[in-house]
């Protein structure tokens, strides 16, 4: 590209009318006409049936007053306030991350803050309104925190964020008996709160395996790879619910009367299983995208088999497959459902049983339709973060 | 590579062999060890040696049941949590229901305290399982008492809380009154119950054609049946009578006359333990029992201090040692009229006139009033 000084040209731009836009685009030929008129039509239809069903006959009180149950399930009403700590912990800690390593990107923030202000906006009660705004807040304490410009901060900030979820656990789960944080039950624990936290255990606690079993399949030691095979593809042959099946039919046969395993326990260590054998193969995807060059210039430099792959090669690895374990995390989050063949009460088992409920039979449309609206909410926020996160983390772009 | 992966094909092989092996004959014989175990301990000296020993473990193999949950300081029923009427989740997150209240019943007895029992909830699939490996105590879960279900599965019905059968619904204006009527229509039905086994005898015995559509879920086969997508909707009386009044025109719809099948409902026990099944059984008659003497939770302390008949005054426990036989106070049987309530209580606060759920009572009614209810001596 050595050629001589050209002018630079401004892209050509159109303008239009309002007028002009809509004949070049909607009316362009008889064909679009009849094609713009059938599908304003259809939209039409479609809209003007599920609005008027949506604000007119759908009865929401479904949702009102089993709110609590969507949310949290069984968990004792006195102990709620662990569960809001949980929440303001984790605004606080995002804040803290955002503060520290996020520049610029100002319309993800924007994102974040106006879902408890979009939330804050439903028909709750006041009080649960201050709740729900309290997280802006402390969301905002975090950031201020985390922008004062100290470099160290950085590292902080992940480490907060690595601590957070044993110590949020074990505020929801509780230590002993009596004291400030009574124990409740994990058969207690139900709603959206068991929903994210099988989610996010299942990834958090499959990711140290997942990696494992990665480097175990490329391993030169037979018996090693032979066990990372056998894992990954056995687990990987069967359907999640098969194996959520024999955890809970098959394990109690099998283990002495003295061992009684919880079945939210049974349904974390399948899930964490299931997805370890899926996070496996995605990193050796990502292992396997490293050029053969960085290996070679590691060895070259004298490091040693584990510090190149802990320094040069995993870095990258992990790099590469981020949008991969995002969307993994999010089917993950949907497959968690499945769990109420364990007839445990995540957010499905919950809708199904507020179903029973004399008071509420015959809602049905409106229970799923809120299901489904939290599970969409939910998995196109993490997708619009991640696609975010990518661009500042320059994936992609090497 | 193919001769490279050829051990570790031979080894998964020879491993999934000795898993199947272990597998096939553990199962099985799991009840077997534990009958005999219990039948070898008799059930006194069980008490006295397991409440030592076990720290709130299941008894799965030999042991008094009793032991354990008074041990364990509460009552593991098997039960349903998206029934209505017989057991469901309140907006408090609290159990509800005819099922539930049986439960109460047993911690009453046991405990005297109605409120230290805990739901297991349960699929119609899992629910026999849970019962023979230990998790639970008893299974109150809308389950029908069937010879299969009562021998090879290891478990013993103690007696019928609710009798119910399977019928039909139909829209009046289809003009369907008989099952003949039905010749090339479709049924919903609930997939993985007896009724659908039931529905297929039937149509097969009489030589009907029909097209089932199978749902996993109540509610779902009610929503196709109310969009139209069949003629028929099959499933046990009393869910057809209490769902019909939420339809959205309960007048177009009927209950067809015929019954096809017996749905005796109760609760279960494992096999093995006579003791905690007597328990449980005579829980259920003294519910019956209060309703044939007019004992409710109102009025039994007045009906205790003006009482003359000696079988009163053994169910009130002021008179003979009958709560000793089975390894309970005295006043067993008082804690759980005064807790929870008689029969016709239990039925009115879950299935009465004054709920949504209503069932006309039917053959649950007292043997007096041309139902099946009796309860044994009480001497």
């Amino acid at each position: 590209m050595t050629t001589s000084t050209t002018e630079t040209l401004l892209p050509p731009t159109e303008k239009y009318t309002i007028l002009g836009w809509i004949k070049r685009n909607l009316f362009n030929s008889i064909g679009d006409s009849i094609l713009t008129i059938v599908a304003f039509l259809l939209t039409f239809v479609l809209l003007k049936s599920t609005l008027s069903w949506a604000f007119q006959e759908a009865e929401w009180t479904v949702i009102v007053d089993n709110l609590k149950l969507f949310m949290v399930g069984r968990y004792p009403a006195e102990e709620l306030w662990r569960v809001w700590a949980v929440l303001y912990l984790l605004a606080g800690v995002i804040g803290f991350l955002w503060g520290a390593w996020v520049k610029g990107n100002e319309r993800v923030g924007y994102v974040l803050i106006g879902m408890p202000i979009f939330l804050a906006l439903l028909p709750f009660t006041m009080e649960v309104r201050l709740l729900i705004l309290a997280v802006d807040l402390i969301g905002f304490l975090g950031v201020i925190l985390g922008r004062r410009d100290n470099e160290s901060f950085k590292k902080w900030s992940i480490i907060a964020l690595l601590l957070y979820f044993p110590i949020g656990i074990m505020i929801i789960g509780g230590i002993g008996e009596g004291g400030l944080l009574p124990r409740v039950k994990p058969d207690l624990w139900g709603g959206l709160m068991l929903t994210i936290l099988l989610a996010v255990i299942g990834i958090i606690f499959s990711f140290p395996i997942g990696v494992g079993l990665a480097l175990g399949r490329q391993s030169d030691l037979p018996i090693i790879t032979w066990f990372s095979v056998g894992f990954i593809e056995l687990v990987r042959g069967v359907p999640l619910i098969t194996i959520l099946f024999m955890m809970d039919l098959m394990l109690p046969l099998f283990l002495p009367a003295t061992i009684r395993i919880d079945s939210v326990m049974r349904a974390f260590v399948a899930i964490t299983l299931f997805s370890a054998a899926y996070m496996a193969e995605n990193v050796r995807g990502g292992l396997q995208s490293i050029p053969k060059g960085q290996y070679e210039a590691a060895h070259a430099l004298g490091l040693s088999s584990f510090a190149a792959m802990a320094f040069i090669i995993l870095p990258q690895a992990l790099k590469a497959v981020i949008p991969i374990l995002v969307s993994q995390f999010i089917g993950l989050l949907k497959d968690t459902t499945l769990v109420m063949i364990l007839s445990l009460f995540d957010v499905l088992g919950i809708g199904k049983s507020v179903l029973g409920n004399p008071d509420y039979v015959g809602t049905s449309k409106e229970v799923y339709v809120f299901i489904a609206a939290l599970f969409w909410v939910l998995s196109y926020g993490l997708s619009y973060a991640s696609q975010r996160l990518e661009t500042s983390l320059g994936v992609g772009e090497r | 590579m193919s001769r490279k992966f050829f051990p570790v094909f031979a080894l998964l092989i020879v491993l999934s062999m000795v898993l199947a092996a272990c597998g096939g004959s553990a199962a099985p014989e799991a009840p077997a060890e534990e009958s005999a175990a219990a039948e070898e301990a008799p059930a006194e000296e069980a008490v006295a040696e397991e409440a030592g020993e076990t720290e709130g473990a299941a008894p799965a193999e030999g042991g008094s049941t009793l032991a354990t949950v008074q041990e364990r300081g509460y009552v593991i029923c098997g039960g349903n949590a998206s029934v209505p009427g017989f057991g469901f989740i309140d907006t408090e997150g609290n159990y509800s229901g005819f099922d539930i209240d049986f439960c109460k019943a047993v911690a009453a007895a046991v405990f005297g305290d109605a409120e230290k029992y805990e739901i297991r909830p349960l699929s119609s699939q899992e629910r026999f399982t849970a019962l023979q490996s230990g998790e639970i105590d008893t299974l109150i879960r809308n389950t029908t008492w069937t010879l299969s279900r009562d021998t090879d599965l290891g478990s013993n019905f103690t007696a019928t809380t609710f009798y119910d059968g399977q019928g039909f619904i139909v829209r009046i204006a289809d003009g369907i009154s008989a099952l003949e009527d039905l010749d090339g229509g479709t049924v919903c039905v609930q997939t993985g119950t007896t009724t659908e086994a039931n529905l297929a005898d039937v149509m097969a015995a009489r030589g009907i054609s029909y097209e089932p559509v199978v749902y996993e879920d109540v509610e779902t086969g009610w929503t196709t049946y109310e969009e139209g997508r069949c003629d028929a909707y099959t499933t046990d009386k009393s869910g057809l009578v209490s769902r019909r009044t939420l339809l959205e025109n309960p007048d177009d719809h009927m209950i067809m006359d015929e019954t096809i099948s017996k749905e005796p409902l109760g609760p279960v026990v494992r096999h093995g333990d006579d003791q905690w099944f007597d328990i449980v059984q005579w829980t259920v008659y003294a519910t019956f029992f209060a309703e044939e003497h007019g004992i409710t939770s109102a009025n039994i302390d007045d009906m205790m201090a003006e009482t003359q008949s000696p079988s009163e005054k053994k169910f009130f426990g002021t008179e003979g040692e009958l709560g000793s036989f089975l390894g309970l106070d005295a006043n067993w049987s008082y804690n759980v009229v005064s807790q929870v309530g008689s029969y016709s209580e239990i039925y009115d606060r879950n299935l009465g006139p004054d709920t949504k759920t209503f069932i006309p009572r039917g053959l649950n009614s007292l043997y007096t009033d041309g139902g099946l209810l009796y309860a044994p001596a009480w001497r």
